[in-house]
């Protein structure tokens, strides 16, 4: 026994095509714990803590690409996140194929760990994660937006604060100067400033020989990831439990940074230590190890039983044709589950089945999206078949074309059953389903340009656009305390079928007939696809945006609205059917 | 609409239908060769060379235009701007990946314009729409049977790729074509010799064409806009219906005979055919 928990195992792994340096300990039949080295170390920093946990457990590192005997790849781009996260699963699968495993990470291996722990479904490949000194990027990038949005002297104090920790990322995003640093002997000066500032003893072994090359490659990380994820930060939620052990001492990431952190990691607990950033493994190695002991010994099976086994669930209305088809397809490719209704059942089942081309499940139900009790009766079927969804687009509608006066009652109720009674019966079914739950979620309502840009021939379409615009703004209001989004889509012109099927107010069969070829054509020409719209409808999903008005005329309408409504109000009057 | 010229009389014998057939399966038999030795590792330049040293030693002696492989998402013309980019490259074939195999080989003045679809490994999206193409090469006899114009023909099949949830890659090639008529070539150019992919002797007479259908208010080119409104022109035509979901991209490509009253695939014994048939006894 002791033998195996001390001797070393090297392999390598490969993960598209990259060779990662793995190294094991401990028996394999034990919990693994897989831990994750940040910048610039490589696997050795981890010996203390590995060196007591391997008594009990199956211990894994490896180099992260570009250090220590890892391959490095050719570019920046190699060093995206999406990449890094990617190398942890590939890990993972190759040291534990059956079982899910305990993630330990420091500084940025800690950040790109939170990478693949807040990815869909993560939980089945990552049983608990305990994260130290690296925050994951995008929610640090909603932490600042918060602040900036909100800069009271706290706020503002705060950001005062991690900015001035953060003092070297300004200085590896300058060209030369930080590989120079480095190649001209901050390396060989490295023990000096972690005795002389991080209070950790020069040790025999320590650091690694490969230092310099290492430091070099890794300021990639930082380059490579810092800009696009604060600048656009994804909302990552994750189902894993995590455990966050905060160094009091930490020069480079400050406490606060993980204020709200529950938001995003529901199952949270916060130890703290009295140590500095590299104090904690290369000077606190058993206690470390005793935290990561203890936490990984907790049963954290249950939550795993829940319906949402089996990864992100998305209903889709009116998911036969267009903008629906084209956001389930969209939904599928990201490895959700989909579910799809429509009126035309054959369409959603071709929906359906498309998106289990992405080796998703996916089901396709008929329902007609105005009629109340059956929208009732589908979200309790979708409840028991699939479970309780994350995300719902409410995106069944139709067009109609009509001034106020030539429109009948017959079509006005038509118009307002299917476009704004769909979307209130929608959103009620399932938003009542999501509250219940209590595990937040997210709701799409498809409106339109129209909502905000009025026409005298689209008299009834438009009010009923503008009424689910407002619908949303309220509901949102009111489910916000239970982490429900909404998001409000509204497209310009987009080339679908929806011009095939679009009614005409006082016009006789042959003359809609030409009428909506005519508008069929336009809309083609001017070819903007519904997977454009589907792509801004799960970044709406991703970052929780509000208001997303999509093409060119959508988004000019929205500002001259602003800007003039005087001038929109004058529009109206054109004939623009 | 516009009065059009009469429609010509249907140019050929059987015994040039059975010389067209004849180079047609001669060209889909080099192309299953091919894909009988295509393996991950193979590069798309290697697969022509293959392809066309396999169609030399069968006795071609002209092509139509140069052989053509594609693979991986470029089956789907995925990220193409420029019409260079058609010709084969370096890609490198990997497992999982579809690949097409295109060539036009001309024996006697006869040619043949074939397109073979393929994958190595597993790959659902590419089954599903190998499956689905058949659907394609019965709607667009359906409809030219129907004598229906040529671009109300191509509307149809854009109709039900987006039925399908599919998109529309024959509007990547140039001219947006989803066929073209095929003549026998007559001219004197030097055999073997090709401009911007094309052989001389296929440009010769492929300009001439377009000049005198030009003047008849038809085209030899069919695609979807106004040159295309008039019924099928009796005679053969290249078809080559070409779909795309994600990254992959799939197409068949044969002869398709009109006749003066009538229209119908040169040759059902083909390989495409062959395996829904094969599909067809085993579900
Ligand atoms: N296409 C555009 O230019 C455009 C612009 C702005 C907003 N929108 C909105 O986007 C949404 C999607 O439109 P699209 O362009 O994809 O149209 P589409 O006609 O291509 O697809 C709409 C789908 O909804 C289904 N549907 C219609 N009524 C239904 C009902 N009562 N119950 C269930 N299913 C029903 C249809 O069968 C169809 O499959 C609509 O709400 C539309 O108003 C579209």
């Amino acid at each position: 026994m002791t033998g195996r928990s001390t001797e070393i195992r090297r392999r390598t792994v490969d993960s598209g095509g990259l060779k990662l340096a793995v190294y094991e300990q401990g028996d394999p039949s034990r919990p693994t714990v897989l831990m994750v080295h940040g910048y610039p170390d490589d696997h050795s920093v981890w010996d203390d803590v590995a060196a007591d946990l391997a008594v009990d457990h199956h211990v894994v590192r490896y180099d992260v690409r570009g250090c220590g005997a890892s391959g490095a790849p050719g570019g920046r781009e190699g060093y995206r996140l999406e990449l890094l996260g990617q190398d942890l699963f590939a890990v993972a699968d190759a040291v534990s194929p059956d079982r899910p495993v305990h993630v330990v990470a420091h500084d940025w291996g800690s950040v790109q760990s939170w990478e693949a722990v807040t990815a869909p479904g993560s939980y089945r490949r990552i049983a608990s994660y305990t994260t130290m000194s690296g925050p994951c990027l995008d929610h640090m990038g909603f932490w600042m937006r918060h602040r900036l949005r909100r800069p009271t002297p706290r706020h503002v104090s705060q950001l005062l604060r991690q900015g001035v920790h953060s003092w070297y990322i300004g200085l590896f995003h300058l060209p030369v100067v930080a590989p120079a640093a480095w190649k001209l002997g901050l390396a060989r000066l490295w023990p000096r400033v972690l005795n002389d500032l991080e209070a950790v003893r020069p040790r025999p072994g320590h650091p690694q020989r490969t230092l310099a090359k290492d430091a070099v490659h890794g300021i990639e990380l930082y380059r490579a990831n810092m800009r696009p994820s604060i600048a656009r930060p994804r909302e990552r939620h994750t189902e894993v439990p995590v455990q966050l052990i905060t160094l009091q001492r930490d020069h480079y990431v400050a406490e606060f940074l993980s204020e709200g952190l529950e938001r995003w990691a529901p199952r949270l607990t916060r130890r703290t230590l009295n140590a500095t950033h590299w104090s904690a493994l290369l000077e606190k190695g058993p206690t470390v190890a005793a935290l990561v002991r203890e936490f990984v010994a907790r049963d954290h099976g249950a939550l795993r039983q829940e319906p949402s086994e089996g990864g992100e669930l998305v209903v889709v209305t009116g998911g036969g044709s267009g903008i629906g088809r084209a956001t389930a397809l969209a939904f599928a490719d990201q490895g959700a589950r989909v579910v799809v209704c429509d009126r035309d059942l054959p369409a959603a089942q071709r929906t359906a089945e498309l998106c289990a081309l992405s080796g998703v499940k996916s089901g396709a139900y008929q329902v007609d999206v105005s009629d109340g009790a059956a929208m009732a009766a589908f979200a309790k079927r979708v409840a028991a078949d699939f479970g309780v969804p994350d995300v719902v687009v409410n995106n069944a509608g139709i067009g109609h074309s009509g001034t106020f006066l030539e429109t009948t009652d017959e079509e006005w109720r038509r118009v307002l059953d299917v476009n704004l009674w769909g979307v209130i019966h929608g959103c009620r079914a399932f938003g009542q389903l999501m509250v219940d739950h209590g595990r937040g979620g997210h709701l799409v309502n498809l409106a339109s340009a129209a909502a905000y840009l009025p026409s005298k021939v689209l008299a009834a379409y438009a009010t009923s656009k503008s009424a689910v615009y407002m619908l949303s703004d309220c509901l949102r209001a009111e489910l916000a305390p239970h982490r429900i989004g909404v998001s409000t889509i509204c497209p310009g012109i987009v080339n679908t079928n929806i011009t095939r099927t679009t009614t005409f107010s006082g016009l006789d069969t042959d003359e809609q007939a030409a009428k909506q070829a005519r508008v069929s054509k336009m809309y083609a020409r001017r070819g903007f696809p519904p997977e454009k719209v589907a792509a801004e409808i799960v970044r709406a999903v991703r970052t929780g945006k509000a208001v997303v008005p999509v093409t060119v005329e959508a988004k000019a309408a929205k500002l001259l609205g602003r800007i003039s409504p005087g001038l929109l109000r004058l529009g109206a009057r054109i004939n623009a059917g | 609409m516009k009065q059009r010229g009469q429609l010509p009389r249907f140019p050929f014998d059987e015994r040039d239908l059975a010389k067209f057939r004849e180079v047609q399966q001669l060209a889909y038999h080099c192309a299953e060769q091919v894909a009988a030795w295509i393996e991950p590792g193979v590069t798309e330049r290697q697969a022509t060379a293959k392809l066309r040293r396999s169609l030399v030693r069968a006795g071609v002696q002209d092509f139509f235009h140069v052989p053509f492989a594609w693979f991986g998402d470029r089956t789907a013309f995925r990220h193409f701007h420029t019409p260079l980019q058609f010709f084969a490259g370096s890609r490198v074939l990997r497992e999982g990946m579809p690949y097409v195999l295109d060539c036009a080989p001309v024996v006697d003045g006869y040619t043949a314009d074939i397109g073979y679809g393929g994958k190595v490994g597993e790959n659902p999206v590419w089954d599903r729409l190998a499956q689905d193409l058949r659907v394609y090469r019965e709607l667009i006899l359906r409809e030219v049977k129907a004598r229906r114009t040529l671009d109300q023909v191509y509307a149809a099949v854009d109709a039900q790729i987006a039925e399908h949830g599919y998109d529309n890659r024959h509007q990547v090639y140039p001219g947006r074509v989803i066929g073209h008529q095929v003549t026998r070539t007559t001219a004197r150019g030097p055999a073997g010799v090709n401009l911007f992919g094309f052989g001389v002797r296929t440009l010769q007479t492929l300009g001439r064409e377009l000049v005198k259908e030009r003047l008849e208010g038809r085209s030899p080119l069919w695609a979807g806009g106004r040159a295309s409104r008039h019924a099928p022109t009796p005679g053969l035509w290249a078809v080559e219906p070409h779909i795309g979901f994600r990254e992959v991209g799939i197409k068949f490509e044969e002869l398709l005979v009109v006749t003066d009253e009538d229209a119908y695939w040169l040759d059902d014994d083909l390989p495409h055919v062959r395996r829904w048939a094969l599909q067809e006894g085993t579900a």
